[in-house]
């Protein structure tokens, strides 16, 4: 039961955040201020985001295999490969350095 | 997926992922289920994690303009992976159907993938052996690139990935990302304080 508890109160709190942002009025979003900020909030949750995928292990920082991944991913960005390329260079070379170093 | 190893029923798995639908949440719950803490606990815990949406919301309704009564059933699907498409797209057209494949798309995927976990397939293996884990990382990475034209966005996210990092392992789970958003109105802060007079350099960047 305690279950069912949880995961109905987690699904209303988290739909509620998600229809909040939604429905903030159009008037509001207007302000100079609250539009440059909301342009850049999802930039800086973005990257943090990244950034702890690629470099989190639980509450720990690591430097392993994702690392050198996301790496080749940017060096395939910076040539201006198609999205997939980049999405593979970072799979491949994740999974390469990981058979690597066993 | 990891639902099932942790004392969830296969319903109660399913029922998570239609209903939450944002995946660090729902580990986070059943991570926090699972090492024995109380349902409201494990709930708040999922919450944090999972206000960073409000904040793709903000941005998404500018860039989608939904009619409000599309608004609600388009909120289940307001994640990381739709507002990142979403963003990368140059049109308002665009921007919809991205929204709208993506959604579709995940939803379908994640809920498919839940219930075949729950059931105990283990189709796919070890999938760290084959480097999958970097893939979500990387589809952030090329779709975050383009939005990084000015240098007010870039050090957005360089502010960003430190506070992100750096606050990793001293605060609980989820908080470090939201910390890791108060890059962006430092960053506007520090910009006006030593813009100053040259307010028209601002504007042009506003797009």
């Amino acid at each position: 039961m305690s279950v069912w508890i949880a995961v109905a109160v987690t699904a209303v709190g988290c739909y509620a955040v998600k229809l909040a942002g939604l429905l903030v009025p159009a008037g509001v979003l207007e302000r100079p201020l609250v539009k440059r900020l909301s342009a850049l909030l999802p930039v800086a949750l973005l990257a943090a985001l990244t950034a702890q995928q690629t470099f989190a292990d639980g509450q720990a920082l690591v430097l392993d295999a994702r690392a050198a991944g996301l790496g080749a991913a940017a060096v395939a960005l910076v040539l201006r490969a198609p999205f997939l390329v980049v999405v593979a260079a970072a799979v491949v070379v994740t999974a390469g350095v990981r058979a690597l170093t066993g | 997926m990891t639902a099932a190893g942790s004392g969830l029923t296969v319903l109660q798995s399913c029922a998570l992922s239609l209903l939450v639908f944002t995946g660090a949440s729902q580990f986070a719950l059943v991570g926090a289920l699972a090492a024995g803490s109380n349902p409201f606990t494990a709930a708040a815990g999922a919450f944090f994690l999972g206000v960073r949406n409000a904040f793709y919301g903000l941005r998404l309704s500018q860039l989608l303009a939904l009619p409000r009564a599309v608004r609600p059933l388009a909120a289940q699907w307001v994640i990381d992976e739709t507002t990142a498409v979403t963003l990368a797209q140059p049109t308002r057209r665009g921007a919809r159907i991205g929204f709208t494949v993506t959604g579709l798309t995940l939803y379908a995927l994640w809920n498919l993938t839940t219930l075949l976990g729950a059931l105990g397939a283990e189709a796919l293996g070890d999938t760290e052996a084959w480097g999958l884990d970097a893939a979500g990382p990387a589809v952030f990475l090329a779709l975050l690139a383009p939005m990084l034209k000015t240098s007010t966005e870039r050090a957005v996210a360089a502010g960003a990935v430190l506070l992100g990092l750096g606050l990793l392992p001293v605060l609980p789970a989820g908080v470090p990302v939201l910390a890791a958003a108060l890059a962006a109105p430092a960053v506007l802060y520090l910009k006006g304080r030593r813009a100053g007079g040259t307010r028209d350099e601002e504007r042009e960047e506003d797009r």
